[in-house]
């Protein structure tokens, strides 16, 4: 009974979603386990504080190639005699994780929300509209975790890092680019997310939305028909044809709250609804609202963000 | 070119969540279902478009599933699938649904293998990946954009762009291989009544289901707790908003 981790680690930073994995395989492993990742990122062996005694790295795999990075996880998984692979719900894993799982016949968990309760999972279902509890009963098991379900754990140690030596084939994906849209917190990584749809009239309106965002350490999001009309860019559109986010701050203004925006937000710790519409469906899952013209109420948010950051 | 769709159906996205049996059945009484949107609006009408645009080839669906499946079928065929494939068993688990997907289509020389990036009822976004391991075959999750070029050994090679935190990753892979189609792939069609009327004589062809093992079961469900009451404040008042965000709330 072993438990091993994947994760990307490409980026310049740490990924959240990187150490919440680890803190939870090793939480379900009880002690310390070992990471597998990829690329040439940095500060590995700092995953010591969440429970991973060592890192193996393959440093000649840069592009989510899932033929390469399974071959590279179950191999590593058959030397450590690993019978639990913990991964994360998000683009690399969901390219990997169910490779592997068909791989090594085993159940897949997709999207783990909490520990599981003996072989039985909790996962989100219907966009979030209702969870589901799966039983894997196959000898492995894959269990990619849902960003944001879990506190990263901080403790001291420090993992060794270790460069994978085998052979992983030949790519047969290459990257040709990455084309940068815009600085700031990736959206699925924030935990204030301050968002604006069709209410807001056009996008020479969205400075007080970036800035309410800054001011609060947060990113900004939008609905569909803002990107789907090239107000923002379409990374930025929530929703169940977006991206689905589970902040713990959800502020959404000038957003009417249709289901499907729902979809991808209703997962947010507090909700908190800005629209002139007192009858507006989002009403009914916020948290805290306000009905009033956001073109008013906006420069207040601001004056009053402002205050809270100069006393903190 | 000949590609493969896989379409699943699911309950349509404004419809009443609710569970029956001691809540370890979906309550599936007065839901209208759909063809998944991702399948439709964006794996299939990429596919069509490529097809359109080689000026030959053909569209095949997949669908794993029961009788009760064939009205979206049928729609599919009318959007202009060419022909469709019923692999006759209710669908449990992701990986059962990949092992039937890939076993029709091991040895048929498909060029392109297009899911949707999740169903909105079990948002997995799994099966695809699944299929494309049996199968040997590179797969791009997520992706939101797709085109084909011509490459040097007399190949075809995909230019293939998806969404990444913070930007768009643009990557190539050469056929034949498999992705999961998000938003940004392709715009809705609507289908018209010549697609309807043609739907009717295109060849849906219902094979029976491989035998696969049981790896992984939904035991229950649960719908989240009610909300409690939203707290309203005035407008003019609108800064405490954040205070309380702050100080009660304590998100910020
Ligand atoms: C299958 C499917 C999938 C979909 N997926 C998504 C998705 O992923 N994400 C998504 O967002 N949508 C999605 N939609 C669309 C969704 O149904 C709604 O149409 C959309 O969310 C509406 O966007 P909105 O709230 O910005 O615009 P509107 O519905 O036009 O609402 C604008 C709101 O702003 C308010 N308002 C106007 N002026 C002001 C003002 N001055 N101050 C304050 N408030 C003001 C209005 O009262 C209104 O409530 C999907 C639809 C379908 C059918
Ligand atoms: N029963 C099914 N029959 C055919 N295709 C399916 C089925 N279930 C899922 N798929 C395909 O796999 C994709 C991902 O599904 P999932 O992994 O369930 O989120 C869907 O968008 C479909 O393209």
């Amino acid at each position: 009974m072993s438990t091993i981790v994947f994760i990307d680690t490409r980026g310049e930073k740490l990924p959240k979603a990187a150490q919440e994995a680890v803190t939870y395989a090793s939480k379900l492993a009880g002690g310390p386990v070992t990471a597998v990742t990829f690329g040439t990122g940095s500060n590995l062996e700092t995953l010591g504080a969440q429970g991973a005694s060592k890192v193996i790295v393959a440093r000649n795999v840069t592009a989510v190639d899932g033929q390469q990075l399974t071959k590279l996880v179950t191999d590593v998984a058959a030397k450590e005699g690993a019978t639990t692979i913990v991964c994360v719900q998000d683009g690399t894993g969901k390219t990997v994780a169910p490779r592997i799982a068909a791989k090594l016949k085993a159940g897949h968990v997709a999207g783990a929300i909490a520990m599981p309760e003996g072989n039985t999972f909790k996962r989100n279902v219907f966009s979030g509209k209702a969870q589901a509890f799966l039983e894997v009963t196959s000898p492995v098991k894959v269990v990619s975790l849902m960003p944001n379900s879990i506190p990263i754990a901080k403790g001291e140690g420090t993992a060794t890092v270790e460069e994978y030596s085998g052979d992983l084939g030949a790519a047969r994906i290459t990257v040709k680019e990455v084309r940068k849209a815009g600085v700031g917190i990736p959206l699925p990584e924030a935990e204030i997310v301050v968002s604006a749809g069709r209410g807001m009239k056009g996008p020479e309106h969205w400075g007080p939305i970036e800035e309410l965002a800054q001011l609060l350490g947060g990113a900004t999001a939008c609905s569909r028909p803002v990107a789907d009309m090239h107000w923002r860019p379409h990374h930025e559109h929530v929703g169940q044809t977006g991206v689905a986010i589970r902040p713990n701050c959800y502020i959404a203004i000038g957003i009417s709250g249709a289901i499907q925006h729902l979809a991808g937000v209703n997962q947010s710790k507090v909700i908190a609804v800005i629209n002139k519409d007192p009858e507006a469906p989002f009403f009914k899952a916020a948290d805290y609202g306000i009905v009033g013209d956001a073109f008013e109420i906006l420069p207040k948010l601001i004056e009053a963000a402002k205050k809270l950051n100069a006393e903190r | 070119m000949k590609i493969l769709v896989l379409l699943s159906q699911v309950p349509d996205t404004t419809a009443r969540i609710a569970f029956t049996n001691d809540n370890t059945q979906f309550d599936a009484s007065g839901v209208t279902f759909i063809v998944n949107p991702y399948d439709e609006w964006f794996a299939l009408v990429r596919a069509l478009e490529l097809k359109e645009a080689a000026g030959a080839g053909s569209v095949t669906t997949i669908t794993v599933g029961g009788v009760e499946t064939e009205p979206t079928i049928r729609k599919g065929l009318a959007i202009g699938a060419d022909e469709a494939v019923r692999v006759d068993v209710q669908p449990t688990e992701a990986l059962q649904v990949a092992e039937q997907v890939a076993a029709y289509a091991k040895d048929k020389g498909f060029d392109l293998i297009l899911a949707g990036k999740e169903t909105i009822d079990y948002n997995g976004g799994q099966v695809g990946a699944m299929v494309a391991e049996l199968l040997d075959l590179p797969y791009i999750a997520l992706a939101s954009k797709l085109d084909l070029s011509r490459n040097d050994a007399g190949g075809t090679t995909a230019t293939v762009e998806r969404d990444v935190p913070g930007g768009v990753e643009v990557m190539e892979v050469n056929l034949p291989f498999a992705l999961s189609a998000a938003k940004g792939m392709a715009e809705q069609r609507i289908p018209n009544m010549r697609g309807i009327m043609a739907a009717r004589t295109k060849p849906l062809t219902v094979i029976p289901a491989v035998a696969t093992d049981n790896v992984a079961t939904t035991k229950s469900f649960e719908l989240p707790p009610p909300k409690g009451a939203v707290k309203m404040i005035p407008a003019e008042d609108a800064g405490k908003l954040i205070e309380m965000l702050h100080t009660e709330a304590k998100v910020i």
